[in-house]
Order: structure tokens, then C-alpha cells, then sequence
């Protein structure tokens, strides 16, 4: 029923409207290029990349390094996280509190982690402080002290983020979510930062040997971009890395496929969940691909968009939950493609399965010119926005080294997005969306959710305990649906 | 560096700041209602959040979700906050699509109730509790952001109730609570609107007189009331909160002085010594050397009104007690407000401000935020352009003395979440609430 309030409103309210002058259409588009960049490699091999943005006195600097996660060895997960993390904790002359002291004076504050595929380590700086930051940016990554007492205290905090994150329904979600999708051999089953037990085994010699290994010129891309130009940030990094040597090894990807070739609902039991945390997808394609601007495209029709067809039907038509989204995961490898959402415990199962006919939907018949000319549309106008600041830009340049993605792959992005037609996105959405291996998982009640979600008939339905380990060895209990 | 800004009215009251930058072409609009939680009547919590829900479902040249397409179709952003004194609606668009963000904000401003249906508001009230499921109930320590300033200002002063709203509450609005509220809250006379970036500055004027200059000024508005409390809490006041939580984390309140005011700065200082990045206090000391925390901050709420609030958030290391953390926060509380701080100490803070603040100046949306903020609070989006030097002005002897006057035992708020496992009974609670 949609009562408008028109009919209940007073007339004067109504009279002192007033009136609308017309919907106004678009000017003329400025021109727009990413920032020009220019690329320089070191005797070395060290790749030095930088761009002269010079709007605001500021200059971010981000170093990015083939040093992540899919470089842990078995049962020491969590390596290059921490070795990432420890570099901020002293170096050869200065201790942590001098090395914080030192950085924090200047106004700044380095930023660390690994992600799958590399480790970065970053800074942003006032253009006038920017010598100072770079020098010490220099000494953390070569001379690096890794301190045994730090490393132990960031061993035990490593512990207590697992604790947390066993007790967060939507973390609890990312990690059965990953642990279920692979393999069980593949890096990517085990959680990036590794768990109670591989922490406990790294040891400070691990962590000097990995640096050594793998922190080296070669493997490493500097970019810098904001208020400097390509000289001053030439001799920078010359008079900072220019004698730093060694080779890194050949990087080797991962184990990627698939853990169940077959659909499966995998409940993780939180009795009393007042909603459910929901994830649903599989193992899809790599980064770096022939279709990913089909594949970014049919994705933000789907479940990328507030106006994507996920999100419509489940929070503005059911008003089932406050949204529903969904993305690719992307890394090197094949990368996991995946619908989240949170629902409220008692829909559970309606939810899945508007899920799951949407999942369909997108296979079986064309999108419409409307859905299309407003996924291009947005992707190519909103291009200028995601790089306004130093550090979106110099993250972009990082994408560009860690993907390996063409040099010319900003330049040609908005022409490659326009370029996308409805056959293309039902082609990407046969092609690299699969019902037929679809993993759905649900933290919540179980209990009261397991009958309904059974009856959808979307796999096998095993239930586990947020506690489990290896979630696929000790199932609480396990049937299969017809 | 130094922000554009000009600024000026038009006749129905619109406050209206410009702030010109051609360096990329894209334009952000930002529209700030002096309206949160606090003008909400008492039997309607949640109210102020849900007409923001609201107000993205159409008016009268618009359908319902139509305003999120429009804007993602344009390849701009979009979203909108509700805080406990403030609404703010945004969108950062490529500067030729600078006329459709301008015009969308002027038809809901102008005309959103002939938009409005019953369904569009029971759907709404569904998400909103859904979000309320997401980001509170459903979320280990969700409930902090409700619980703290419910705990910090007495029962009926406009900031004690939660933002998000009780259920039973959102279940009671009603379409003539939207109208009302509408007619009351919404209008030009007391909203600031704001263009940061790539604009032709005589076209957006034109646009503006055309879009917004036809909107009547509203009736006079209720009075909010009274929002003055003491400067202190005159004791050190508990609450535990048994959760589902796997380790002990505590709040530590002290009432500080309103946004804006001289001994604002002092507190943002003396929270950023205390808790701001790697080299602050509680990270060195808590974190670092005692390591009976895990993670340790301290911030400031900017509330304009009232009194502001410094919040000390710290998390226990895993098996630590929720007492050993406590003793430890305090005495970190204890050696400032004994000791004050020092040069050094400050001039770390000052820095790390002031590289955040340029670094987040890069943002057109971010810049017409802030515009709008100082325009909202003040009247005087100018105000933007004075922040480093006012954190420049503002002395060590001067955060030392905040911290005397306002970090003591008798300032102090504690809010306490305790894993449910070791404080099964509901009673615990109740007895610590009555405090010491």
C-alpha cells in the first residue's frame, strides 16, 4: 500500500511549494589524465616511479616490495606480516622510540603491511620535511633491527587480533570464507596473518633471513608523487638506494583452485545471532585478465553499485538488510569473487535465495542498456575522483608493478570501460560465474536458521564451531541435502 | 597553503560557501542541516538517522533511489551522516555534472513530501534497524558509541540518548513525524551548502539563486534544550558492560572544552600526546613497555555544544584483567593531569595535526566538509584557514594546564566491556554502575 502524504498534508504547506525549475542535463566534460608519470630503473634494479602532482605541499611515498603473504613458507604463516610490520621497530642506529621520535617530529608516520602479493611500506610527508622522510624510509627498509623483544610483543598482539576476530561475526565470516574456498594446501586458505600456531614459530631469525631474501632492489618499485619533481626525486632515491645490492628470487604464484568442486552451505554456529553474516561466491579468475573490464562491469550491475541489483532487492525491495554488496577479491592469482551481506537471523534463508536467483539472473538473459550505461558511465566518471590525493595516485602506480598491468593501462581505462556492451557482461557472467561450485557461507544461529537454509536445496550443509581449526576436519555435524 | 573560501546568503537564510580549486575537474556539494539527535524528541530516538534514510527516497522530480542513480550514472559519489548536532548530504561529481548535484539537493530541500509513501518509510525503518543489528547489536563492543555519551551527559540533556535509536522508537515514526520534522528541520534558513573544486564561480552563483532562492525560510524552531553542564563530572564515574567479547576494553571520558573554544586545542593536544599514532604515552607505555594493552588511542569528539568530550579507548592484552587495565589507563590519566606535558611532546602533536589536516585537504569532499562545519558552528567557514596557526598558538603551559583542570579523578568516566564468560551475572553490572 503506498499512501502518499500528499493526502494528509495541510494546502498551505502544498501552496508554499515551490516550483521546480527543470532537471538540468551535463555540460561539457573537461579533459582529464591521470597525472603523467615517469618511470626510471637503478643500476640496481630498483624501479623508481614518479609523478609531479603539486597541488598541496605534500609528497607520498610508497615503496612496494614482491614480499607477501603467498611467500610464507608452510606452517610459518604470518612471516611477511610481521617482518612488514617489524621494519618501523628500529633500525641499525636508531631504536623504536628514536625511530618513532625521529618520524613523528618530522609530522609523519610510516605505514606497513603485506597484502597477498607484496609488502608496502609507505609515507606522506610536507614537501619541505621530504629529504628527512626519505632517508629514513631508506634505513628501514635496508637496515632493518628487528629487535627480539618487539618481535615477541607483536607476536602476542598478533594473538590477541585472532582472539577478536574469532569473537566478530564479520570477521569470523572473511576467514571461514578463505579457509573454505581453497584448497587446503593453497597459501590462501590460511589466514594472511597466520594463525596461533605458525606465530609462535617464527623466530627472529626467520625474520632476518626473510628480509634478506626477499627485501632486496630488484624486487622492490618506489613511487613518489605530490609536490616534487623527477630530478629531486632521482637523486633521492640514488643517494638512498642506489648502493643497496643483492637479487631477489624468481617470484612462483600459489596454489589456487578450488577446495569443493561442487556446490556447499557451510553454517558456523553462533546461537542467539541476532543477524547473519553472509557470504557467498567462488574461486574466479586473476587480476590480471583479458576480461576484466567485462568482469568490472558486470560486477557493478550485479553487486557493486548502490543501485546494483543485489543491494536493490535485498535492502530496498525486502528491506532485508542495511546492504549487500559484492566484489573480487583481486590478487596475482585467481582471485575469490564473493556476495556479502548481514541479514536478520529470521530471513536467513529468504535472503539466500534472492542471493542465489540473482546469481542465475545475471547468467541467463542480457543486462539492460539502462543497467549497462549506468555501470560504464559511473566507472568512467568517477575516474578523476578515486586519484585526488597523493597517495590514491601513488597507489594506483603500486597496482600498475604489483599486477604487472600495461603502462598505458590508465590512459586507456575510461575506453576500455566504454568500450563494454550487454553481450560482453552475459558472456564474463557465463563464463566466470559458476552456480555449479558455489560456496555459500552463514555465521549465525544454526540452529535456527539450518532447517529453511536446508530446504534451499544449495549444497551439502555442514555446521561448525566458530572455535574449529581446520574447519573441514572437525565439522560439528554434516548432511547433505537432497 | 591556504583554502579559497567565499561566502555569503541568500535572502530565505541558505548560507552559501564557495571554495574554487581547477587542479582536477571535479566538484564536490556538501550540505550540512543543523539538525541531529539532539532536536529529536525523547519518545523518538532514532528519528534525525532515519529521515536521513528518508530523504534519499525521492521528492518531488524524483523517484525513489533515484537520487543514488542519477548521481552514480554522473560517475560521482554520494552519501549522507547524522551526528548528534549535524546532517550532512554530499556528493563529488565530475565538474560538468556540477548543475544535476546542485538541482537533486534543491528538489529534496524544496520539495521532499510529495515523494513520501508509508511503504518507502516501512522499508526504511527496516534497513535502518538492520543497521542497527550490523553496527551495534551484532558487533562485539557495538554498543560504545551509544553507551558513552549516554554515561557522559545527564538523562534529558539533548546528547544522552542513543543516535541510532531504540527499536520500539524507529517502530513508532510515523509519516506526519517525517512532515514534521521536515518542516521544522530542513530548511534553508538553517542549512549551509557548500561548492568545493572545478566550478565557473558566476554560473554556480546563477544556479544556486535559481535551484535554492525559491525556498521559503522556515517557521521559527523549537529551542533545544538546555545543553549546559558542569565542566566536570565531579567524581569518577563506572559502568561495566559484560559482551560478547574476547578481551576487556575501557573507556575513559573526561568533559573537555566545546570545539572551537581556546581550550579545545588544548584537549585535541593533550588527547593526541596521550593517545594519537606510535610515539603518544599510551602507546609507549601501555602498549609498548608494560604491554597490558594491545591497542591504546585517545580523541576528541568536537562537540560544538555543551561540553566536548576526550575519549581514552584502550583494549587489554590477552590475559590481562579488566582491573590491571584499568589502574593502568588511570595512572597514565594521573601522571598527566599531575605532571603536564612537555615541549617536545607537543610539538610531536602539532606536527602529525598538521601533515594530517594537508593531507586530507586534498579531498574536494573533505574540504567542503570542513567549510560547511566551520560555517555551520560558527558562521565562519574562514575559520578553515586558522586551524594549523590556532594549534601553533596553543602552548605547552596551556595543555598542561587543561590536563590539570581536566583529566583528574573528578572528570572521569569509565565505561567498561568485560568478556561474558567472566561476569556471567547481570548483577556485576548493576553494582558498578553505582560507581565508587
Amino acid at each position: 500500500m503506498t499512501d502518499t502524504l500528499a493526502s494528509n498534508t495541510p494546502d498551505a504547506v502544498q501552496d508554499a511549494m515551490p516550483a521546480a525549475p527543470p532537471r538540468p542535463g551535463a555540460g561539457t566534460p573537461s579533459d582529464y589524465r591521470f597525472p603523467h608519470f615517469s618511470t626510471r630503473i637503478l643500476a640496481n634494479g630498483l624501479r623508481l616511479i614518479v609523478a609531479n602532482v603539486p597541488a598541496y605541499p605534500i609528497v607520498t611515498t610508497l615503496a612496494v616490495i614482491e614480499a607477501g603473504a603467498t611467500r610464507d613458507p608452510r606452517d610459518y604463516e604470518g612471516l611477511a606480516q610481521l617482518t612488514t610490520r617489524a621494519l618501523a621497530e628500529g633500525t641499525r642506529d636508531m631504536n623504536a622510540l628514536e625511530l618513532t621520535s625521529r618520524l613523528e617530529m618530522l609530522g609523519t608516520t610510516l605505514d606497513t603491511g603485506a597484502d597477498w602479493d607484496s609488502a608496502i611500506v609507505q609515507i606522506t610527508a610536507l614537501s619541505s620535511r621530504i629529504d628527512d622522510a626519505v632517508a629514513v624510509l631508506s634505513e628501514v627498509l635496508r637496515y632493518p633491527a628487528f629487535p627480539e623483544s618487539e618481535l615477541e610483543r607483536m607476536r602476542g598482539e598478533r594473538l590477541a587480533d585472532l582472539a577478536q576476530l574469532r569473537a566478530e561475526p564479520r570477521g569470523l565470516s572473511d576467514v571461514f570464507f578463505s579457509r573454505l574456498l581453497y584448497k587446503p594446501e593453497s597459501r590462501f586458505a590460511r589466514l594472511a596473518g597466520g594463525d596461533e600456531q605458525s606465530i609462535m614459530r617464527l623466530t627472529r631469525e626467520h625474520v632476518q633471513a626473510y628480509h634478506a631474501e626477499f627485501y632486496r632492489p630488484d624486487a622492490t618499485a618506489l613511487m613518489m608523487v605530490g609536490d616534487i619533481d623527477v630530478e629531486h626525486a632521482v637523486k633521492l632515491a640514488s643517494a638512498h638506494f642506489g648502493d643497496w645490492t643483492g637479487k631477489a628470487p624468481p617470484v612462483t604464484e600459489p596454489v589456487d583452485t578450488q577446495r569443493f568442486p561442487e556446490p556447499r552451505v557451510h553454517l558456523v554456529h553462533k546461537p542467539d545471532a541476532p543477524q547473519s553474516e553472509v557470504r557467498v561466491g567462488h574461486v574466479a579468475i586473476p587480476r590480471l585478465h583479458e576480461d576484466y573490464f567485462p568482469v568490472v562491469v558486470m560486477n557493478a550491475i550485479l553487486g557493486g553499485l548502490f543501485s546494483s541489483r543485489l543491494n536493490l532487492n535485498l535492502r530496498e525491495v525486502h528491506a532485508y538488510t542495511y546492504g549487500a554488496h559484492s566484489a573480487f577479491d583481486w590478487r596475482r592469482a585467481a582471485s575469490p569473487f564473493e556476495i556479502s551481506t548481514a541479514v536478520e537471523t529470521a530471513v536467513t534463508a529468504d535472503a539466500l535465495r534472492e542471493i542465489a536467483l540473482e546469481f542465475v539472473r545475471i547468467r541467463e538473459a542480457p543486462v539492460s542498456e539502462a543497467e549497462l550505461s549506468l555501470a560504464t558511465s559511473y566507472l568512467v566518471g568517477v575516474f578523476p575522483i578515486r586519484f585526488e590525493t597523493t597517495a590514491e595516485v601513488a597507489g594506483g602506480l603500486a597496482n600498475v608493478e604489483i599486477f604487472r598491468l600495461p603502462t598505458n593501462y590508465f590512459d586507456t581505462y575510461r575506453d576500455r570501460v566504454k568500450a563494454v556492451t550487454a553481450q560482453d557482461v552475459l558472456r564474463v557472467a557465463q563464463t566466470h560465474l559458476d552456480p555449479s561450485r558455489l560456496q555459500v557461507i552463514v555465521v549465525g544461529d544454526a540452529t535456527a536458521i539450518r532447517p529453511t537454509v536446508e530446504a534451499l536445496s544449495l549444497g551439502p550443509v555442514t555446521v561448525y564451531d566458530p572455535a574449529d581449526d581446520d574447519v573441514a576436519a572437525a565439522p560439528v555435524s554434516s548432511s547433505s541435502a537432497s | 597553503m591556504r583554502i579559497p573560501v567565499e561566502s555569503y546568503h541568500l535572502p530565505n537564510g541558505l548560507h552559501v560557501v564557495l571554495s574554487e580549486d581547477h587542479t582536477a575537474p571535479i566538484v564536490a556539494v556538501n550540505l550540512w542541516y543543523h539538525v541531529g539527535s539532539a532536536n529529536e524528541r525523547l519518545e523518538r530516538t532514532g528519528f534525525a538517522h532515519l529521515f536521513e534514510h528518508m530523504l534519499f527516497q525521492g521528492s518531488a522530480n524524483v523517484e525513489a533511489n533515484e537520487h543514488f542513480e542519477l548521481v552514480q550514472r554522473a560517475g560521482g559519489t554520494l552519501n549522507g551522516s547524522t551526528w548528534l548536532d549535524r546532517t550532512n548530504y554530499y556528493e563529488t561529481v565530475p565538474s560538468h555534472q556540477i548543475a544535476l548535484a546542485l538541482w537533486l539537493e534543491a528538489d529534496r530541500m524544496g520539495r521532499m513530501l510529495p515523494g513520501l509513501t508509508q511503504q518507502k518509510l516501512d522499508t526504511q525503518r527496516d534497513v535502518v534497524k538492520n543497521e542497527r543489528r550490523w553496527s551495534v547489536d551484532n558487533q562485539p563492543y557495538g554498543t560504545w558509541w551509544e553507551r558513552l555519551p549516554a554515561l557522559c551527559f545527564p538523562e534529558q540533556h539533548p546528547f544522552h540518548h542513543s543516535l541510532i535509536g531504540s527499536m520500539e522508537h524507529l517502530t513508532d515514526a510515523s509519516l506526519d513525524d517525517v512532515a514534521d520534522f521536515f518542516r521544522t528541520y530542513y530548511t534553508p534558513d538553517n542549512a549551509v551548502i557548500t561548492v568545493a573544486g572545478d566550478f565557473d564561480r558566476t554560473e554556480i552563483i546563477r544556479l544556486i539563486e535559481e535551484y535554492y532562492g525559491p525556498i521559503p525560510r522556515g517557521a521559527p524552531r523549537p529551542p533545544l534544550r538546555d545543553m549546559t553542564v558542569p565542566p566536570t563530572f565531579g567524581d569518577t564515574r563506572r559502568t561495566v558492560v559484560p559482551d560478547a567479547v574476547a578481551l576487556p576494553r575501557l573507556f575513559v571520558i573526561c568533559r573537555t572544552p566545546v570545539f572551537g573554544s581556546n581550550g579545545y586545542y588544548a584537549a585535541s593536544l593533550a588527547a593526541a600526546v596521550l593517545g594519537l599514532r606510535t610515539g603518544c604515552r599510551l602507546e609507549q607505555s601501555l602498549v609498548r613497555k608494560q604491554r597490558i594493552a594491545s591497542q591504546a588511542s585517545a580523541f576528541t569528539y568536537d562537540l560544538a555544544k555543551g561540553s566536548d568530550l576526550l575519549v581514552v579507548d584502550a583494549t587489554a592484552h590477552v590475559d590481562v584483567t579488566p582491573e590491571q587495565l584499568e589502574g593502568a589507563v588511570l595512572a597514565e590519566l594521573d601522571l598527566m593531569h599531575e605532571h603536564g606535558v612537555t615541549d617536545a611532546e607537543v610539538q610531536r602533536a602539532r606536527a602529525l595535526i598538521e601533515t594530517s589536516f594537508v593531507t586530507s585537504m586534498q579531498s574536494a569532499a573533505e574540504r567542503a566538509d570542513q567549510l560547511s562545519r566551520f560555517a555551520t558552528y560558527f558562521g565562519d567557514a574562514t575559520l578553515i584557514n586558522e586551524q594549523v596557526a590556532r594549534y601553533g598558538a596553543t602552548t605547552t603551559a596551556a595543555v598542561s594546564a587543561l590536563a590539570r583542570e581536566r583529566l583528574g579523578p573528578d572528570n572521569r568516566a569509565l565505561l567498561m566491556f568485560v568478556p561474558t564468560d567472566e561476569h556471567p551475572s547481570a548483577e556485576h553490572a548493576e553494582m558498578a554502575e553505582a560507581g565508587v
